[in-house]
């Protein structure tokens, strides 16, 4: 009787631990398989600039950050203020990439809250962001000197994301 | 042995493939594969923006004489193996796959070692007999 009186608490315990580990995961967060790859290459017009291509060859050889947003994602305008005073520090390039935009859309936006980008391109079809495998607007990626992708953050960069994860990454990549 | 896996579950698509035509294959190809942004739905299932731009980028390849291999390997490389709905068989999705069997064989297990156990069921004697038809009389 004891010894069953064990097992039941035995498996009751494993049921509990699993469901514990299982429903507190975000199954919106799916493991990018592009971390520890080579960041696609992509041309593509400035949005501010519809004349002017952007190469993403032309930040080789430093660190720098590559924000997916548009002017219709609700959560980039919650990421926005960390994401202007990351820039303002100047620790890392700050690039954008206006997905599936409205041009006047995604520039009426930047005048609205402020642009902190060095440069935004223009990606109306979502092709390049097919590429870099985003499904969830905003998407963060920081990019080392050899053009590799070495963090992804899926949803709005928290300050906490910030101060914990980006920001210590960017410095030890400078190091590199 | 993913490799293996894959083609294991594209055989009923490769088999079928010749005399389909391209928008056959294009549903077909993204049934198997899994949409992002509304996770328990299908690429064909889903009008998601993302989920539309996936198919076209799907009808786009295989114009282009991309095989369907190289369709999912094209989904994989960028989304992972989420997007599968069958995911390979590899180390990390053993557990997955095999599961379910282990957890049947065990219960089988369990089933039968305490069929065997049980132990036989005394007779019962005639004085017993009488005092259970005593007892049920008294209630009446």
């Amino acid at each position: 009787m004891n010894r069953k009186l064990i097992w039941t608490l035995a498996i009751f315990g494993a049921l509990v631990a699993v469901l514990a580990v299982g429903l507190t995961l975000n199954p919106r967060e799916v493991p990018s398989p592009l971390v520890g790859k080579p960041a696609p290459a992509f041309e593509l017009p400035l949005l501010h600039e519809p004349g002017k291509t952007f190469s993403s060859k032309e930040p080789m050889g430093q660190v720098w950050v590559f924000n997916v947003w548009a002017s219709w994602c609700a959560g980039c305008r919650d990421e926005h203020g960390v994401l202007t005073q990351f820039a303002k520090t100047g620790a890392a390039p700050l690039y954008g990439l206006n997905y599936k935009d409205q041009r006047e859309d995604a520039l009426r936006w930047l005048k609205q809250y402020g642009d902190p980008y060095q440069a935004s391109f223009y990606d109306l079809e979502g092709k390049v962001g097919i590429d870099y495998g985003v499904y969830g607007v905003p998407e963060t990626y920081v990019i080392d000197r050899k053009g590799v992708i070495r963090f992804k953050q899926i949803g709005a960069v928290t300050p906490e994301v910030m101060q914990k994860k980006i920001v210590p990454l960017v410095e030890a990549l400078k190091r590199e | 042995m993913n490799k293996l896996a894959l083609l294991f579950l594209l055989l009923p698509v490769l088999a079928g493939a010749q005399e389909k035509n391209l928008e056959e294959r294009v549903s077909a190809l993204s049934s198997e594969l899994r949409c992002l942004v509304c996770q328990n739905q299908t690429i064909a299932d889903s009008n998601a923006p993302l989920a539309v731009d996936l198919r076209n980028t799907i009808r786009e390849q295989l114009e282009k004489g991309a095989t369907e291999q190289e369709v999912v390997d094209f989904m994989t490389a960028r989304y992972g193996d989420f997007v599968l709905y069958r995911p390979p068989l590899k180390a990390t999705t053993l557990l997955l796959w095999v599961g379910p069997f282990l957890l049947l064989a065990l219960g089988v297990f369990l089933f039968a070692r305490r069929v065997r156990k049980r132990p036989e069921e005394p007779a019962l004697a005639e004085e017993d007999r009488a005092r259970a038809a005593r007892l049920l009389d008294e209630g009446k």
